[in-house]
């Protein structure tokens, strides 16, 4: 298995939606709003050397970018899925904003979100730095939390019932009970993110506005640059290092941590292949680690029962029903403005340009499911044979997880040296960034489809002699469709949003773009054009939601409900 | 005074499609120092459920559970529980998994430990203490189960079937063990009450017996038994008790249900065509009365699964069973007998003769132009009776029976029950 498929669950329209919009619409407009301050942010650049000798440095600039937008994804989906699956009024509306958030493309906010953070922070590199940190985090974190959601409100009855006959607090029954039973789900989903949260650092460590130009030190403008001067040498020593990096961090990172997630396996039995990790063996051989984790569960020990102590106090006071009504009206009073902001603003976006949004949206989706269809076209069938040969899925396994750690945006300003001169270049590599940033959540998850083909189907197939196509539409498509499916989701997401970073370019000094959405709203934020900038990133967000609506959940409960196991 | 009381406890489930189901009705049990309780029924007749009530885990709809005199609310203190499954934390050890429970209290981490070794060692598990749950057999994993939920002296210890899922010499050895800890008054829990569906089990173990109704589980009968221990399985005093508590079991229920007048009222028991025939030869291979308990331990089958059987072929006339015999009837030997085509023949007869339910199927099919409904049609009428998981099941039995008795045939894409042509041209079946 590679990586848990989240289930989806049918939607209904409701109130709760209309809560979400409200919610969405205020969010989209804070972040519109604070590129406002344009005008006064001041300029700040940096020169990225393509000497070799640097590479370390840059690399490690990366890394730890990287690295705190994950520990700040980890405990924000951690808290957000434990408060969703423990409080039964938040829960519906919690989950539904997860679904929509989800498909919000993060790189529309980029300009937004780096800007804003410039102005609180003029000085330095930091509001760039806290601007890429933010997006990673957002382009990462979705997922992560429905992991933990779904973990923690799926607890097997007994293990609840025992944690509630021997009375454990409310923090033990999270520290012994529910964070250990999320663990598997959220590591493999931490590993899908961290792979996706690189595409954006790579988008974000360097991009231009108008005149502006933002860069930090890094792999990825390493990367940028070394494309936009068509310096071969710096190109292969950046990729070297990407990979080398993908790796180390895949063997010291990764496979320890999914080795020693088996440990919070519910089922009993031990499964046939069970994931190993030398160095996670090694580590645990450690006198030293050992001893440092025996303190870390004293020090936890002395928390929690202090904590104990504290909640039977808790309980005495009375909460504040006041307070927290003037909160929530405070609250609804903050996104009721700002809705009404947002509304305003749309409304000076022509009618003309409406009609160009529209033509853009459509020529976008025309990609995205150009994208979509090669990928399924050639990620089916090799997925489904990696999928249903254990042997060769134990060699292939590692070789495609990392060529799927490869983000697409660091390949892409290579992409377009080749592609430029072509007619039509910018919209094939437009295509092809979608199509490298996308395939591999398909085709991850056909192989976990057809590896949850039950052995004795694939038996009775062969002693049928089911054959050729036949086979396929016996067996193998209604086995793979459900994960099929889910993988497209994601798929369809990133393609969208990809389509942001892909249709408008600026290279080798020069702006190029295609008629599309992504152009449209990279376009309006460069020419601050803010109504634009709000009405086609509005246009994406309702486009892939309707498209994940009436689209693909019909498809997978049509999946779901005929060829489930 | 009771350690334990449930007065009048009733516990109603509301269900997703708005119906409400009585799980259990009207408990009226206590549960006294030093005595060993067993609560015995058939599946469906709410036993986890009244265990769980009395542990606090659910709350009871009407009535209410005391402990010690004080109404029990939230989970109760005073008990301490071992489940079927051993509910085992698997990312603990078996020593933190004993643990667990006093860390829950508050006791400093070196009492714990002491106690939880001694707890280790007193239930047979020495040697295992820092082993994964998941390195250990299930007897052993069940006796972690029993260690985590001693360990904390309860005075009362709630067992829910928990040699279940053990095999029959497995189960047998950590019965063995726990009843000399209990006799021995080695723990100083003062109470125990197990939840099992083994009458056996029942009667070796406890020093009294309460046979649970189902539909909705009720009171029945209390057993005590008075037999000291060790007792002698085979002693025609034990013998005798298992087999007045399994009359009791099959046996009508206290209370005199509403005649069977109404369509569809008593539900069709969950058993597929090939089980009731195979139970039929069977039954009348043996030639003369047999004991049902016999047949059970003969088949290695639990009890709580053969008796729909055995409802399934009483209820088509196959087999009559008196007083914990069961005996086949000149229908069931020629049934017996029979190749396929005259089996489904005697089947389809008996079906229409006593399942006034398929008689409605074949009726509505026949009425209907072009003999076809949908079956969601027939599960609606269902539903009025049943709950709507019980109303899908309850279809579902129906179809398996009326297809094998070639009385209709059923389409699974389109969901429809209809009438296969040949059947429309030999005969009319129902008049």
């Amino acid at each position: 298995m590679i990586y848990r498929v989240i289930p989806l669950r049918r939607v209904k329209i409701s109130i709760i939606d209309i809560g979400i919009i409200f919610f969405l619409f205020a969010f989209i407009y804070g972040i519109v709003s604070t590129a406002k301050e344009w005008g006064e942010v001041p300029t700040y650049t940096l020169n990225i050397s393509l000497s070799p000798r640097n590479l370390p440095i840059y690399a490690w600039y990366s890394i730890l970018r990287q690295f705190l937008a994950y520990i700040i994804s980890l405990i924000f989906s951690v808290s957000y899925g434990y408060i969703a699956s423990h409080n039964k009024t938040l829960e519906p509306f919690m989950i539904a904003l997860l679904d929509v958030l989800q498909s919000v493309p993060v790189l529309s906010f980029m300009p937004g979100v780096i800007l804003g953070l410039i102005a609180l922070f003029p000085y330095g590199r930091i509001g760039v730095e806290l601007g890429s940190i933010i997006l990673i985090f957002t382009g990462q974190v979705w997922n992560m939390a429905f992991s933990v959601y779904g973990s923690m409100s799926s607890l097997p009855r007994d293990l609840r019932e025992a944690a509630e006959i021997f009375n454990l607090t409310s923090f033990q029954r999270f520290l012994y009970v529910e964070f250990p039973y999320s663990i598997i789900g959220l590591v493999w989903n931490s590993m899908m993110s961290v792979a996706g949260g690189w595409f954006f650092l790579m988008a974000c460590e360097m991009f231009t506005l108008g005149e502006r130009d933002f860069r930090l030190p890094g792999l990825g403008s390493y990367l940028q640059l070394a494309a936009i001067n068509g310096d071969i040498r710096a190109i292969l020593f950046g990729l070297g290092t990407m990979i080398a990096i993908i790796i180390l961090i895949d063997q010291l990172v990764w496979r320890p941590l999914i080795a020693w997630a088996q440990k919070f396996k519910v089922e009993l039995t031990t499964g046939n292949i069970v994931p190993t990790s030398a160095v996670l063996t090694v580590l645990q051989r450690s006198t030293i680690l050992t001893r440092i984790t025996q303190w870390i569960d004293e020090f936890i020990e002395r928390i929690t029962s202090r904590f104990s102590k504290r909640e039977s106090i808790e309980k005495k006071i009375n909460p504040f029903p006041v307070l927290k009504i003037i909160l929530i009206g405070l609250l609804l009073i903050i996104m009721g403005y700002a809705s009404v902001r947002l509304i305003f603003l749309i409304s000076r976006v022509p009618l003309f340009m409406w009609g160009e949004i529209i033509i853009s949206d459509l020529l976008t989706l025309l990609r995205v499911t150009i994208a979509v269809v090669l990928s399924i076209a050639w990620t089916l069938p090799l997925g489904v044979y990696i999928g249903m040969n254990p042997r060769i899925s134990l060699v292939m396994q590692p070789i495609v997880q990392i060529l799927a750690s490869i983000p697409a945006t660091a390949v892409f300003p290579i992409i377009l040296m080749w592609l430029i001169n072509l007619k039509g270049g910018l919209s094939i590599a437009s295509i092809l960034l979608m199509l490298l940033g996308t395939q591999w959540y398909i085709l991850f998850n056909v192989i976990a489809g057809a590896m949850s083909i039950p052995s004795d189907l694939k038996e009775a197939a062969e002693v049928f002699q089911l054959k050729g196509l036949e086979r396929w539409r016996r067996l193998i498509i209604p086995a793979v469709l459900p994960y099929l499916v889910t993988g497209a989701i994601t798929a369809t997401g990133g393609a969208w949003n990809a389509s942001i970073v892909s249709e408008y370019v600026h290279f080798r000094g020069s702006t190029l773009m295609v008629r599309g959405l992504g152009a449209l709203i990279s376009n309006s934020a460069d020419r601050g054009d803010l109504s634009v900038l709000a009405a086609s990133t509005i246009m994406m967000i309702v486009t892939v939601t309707l498209i994940n609506r009436f689209f693909w959940r019909r498809l997978y409960w049509l999946a779901e409900e005929h060829y489930s196991l | 005074m009771a350690i334990i009381e449930t007065k009048n406890l009733t516990i109603i489930f509301d269900m997703p499609n708005n119906t409400r189901i009585t799980v259990v009705e009207d408990i009226n049990l206590s549960l006294e120092e030093g005595e060993f309780v067993a609560i015995l029924g058939p599946s469906g007749a709410g036993k986890s459920t009244i265990v769980r009530a009395i542990a606090g885990l659910i709350k009871p709809t009407h009535g209410e559970v005391l402990y010690r005199g004080k109404l029990v609310e939230g989970v109760n203190p005073g008990v301490s529980m071992v489940f079927q499954t051993a509910a085992l934390f698997p990312w603990l050890t078996v020593l933190e998994n004993v643990e667990i429970g006093l860390k829950a209290k508050g006791v400093p981490p070196q009492e714990r430990r002491e106690r939880a070794l001694k707890m280790i060692d007193l239930i047979g598990l020495d040697g295992f203490e820092s082993a994964y749950p998941k390195e250990l057999s299930g007897g052993m994993r069940q006796r972690v189960g029993f260690a985590r939920a001693l360990v904390v002296e309860p005075e009362v210890l709630l067992m829910d079937e928990p040699f279940s899922g053990l095999d029959v010499l497995t189960a047998e050895n950590l019965r063995n063990d726990l009843l000399e800890l209990w006799i021995e008054k080695r723990i100083p829990t003062k109470t125990i009450l197990l939840i099992t569906h083994s009458i056996e089990e029942a009667v070796y173990l406890a020093d009294r017996v309460i046979v649970l109704d189902k539909n909705p589980g009720r009171i029945k009968q209390e057993i005590y038994i008075n037999i000291p221990h060790w007792r002698d399985r085979e002693s025609e005093e034990f013998i005798r008790l298992v087999d007045r508590i399994y009359s009791i079991m099959m046996g009508k229920p206290v209370t005199a249900k509403p005649p069977k007048t109404e369509r569809y009222g008593t539900p069709l028991p969950h058993v597929r065509v090939g089980a009731i025939a195979g139970f039929v030869e069977l039954v009348a291979e043996l030639e003369r009365k047999e004991d049902i308990y016999k047949i059970a331990e003969d088949l290695n089958m639990d009890l709580a699964d053969i008796q729909p059987v055995i409802e399934a072929a009483e209820l088509l006339k196959f087999i009559d069973t008196t007083g914990g015999d069961i005996s086949v009837t000149e229908l069931g030997k020629v049934f017996a007998e029979a190749d396929v085509l005259e089996k489904k023949e005697i089947f389809r007869k008996q079906l229409l003769a006593n399942v006034p339910f398929i008689q409605q199927i074949v009726q509505v099919l026949q009425n209907k132009s072009n003999h076809r409904m949908p079956v969601e049609f027939f599960i609606e009428l269902l539903e009025t009776k049943f709950s709507t998981s019980e109303a899908q099941a309850q279809m579902e039995i129906a179809i398996d029976w009326g297809r094998y008795a070639e009385l209709f045939a059923y389409d699974e894409d389109s969901k429809e029950v209809y009438l296969e042509e040949e059947v429309l041209e030999t005969e009319k079946i129902v008049d």
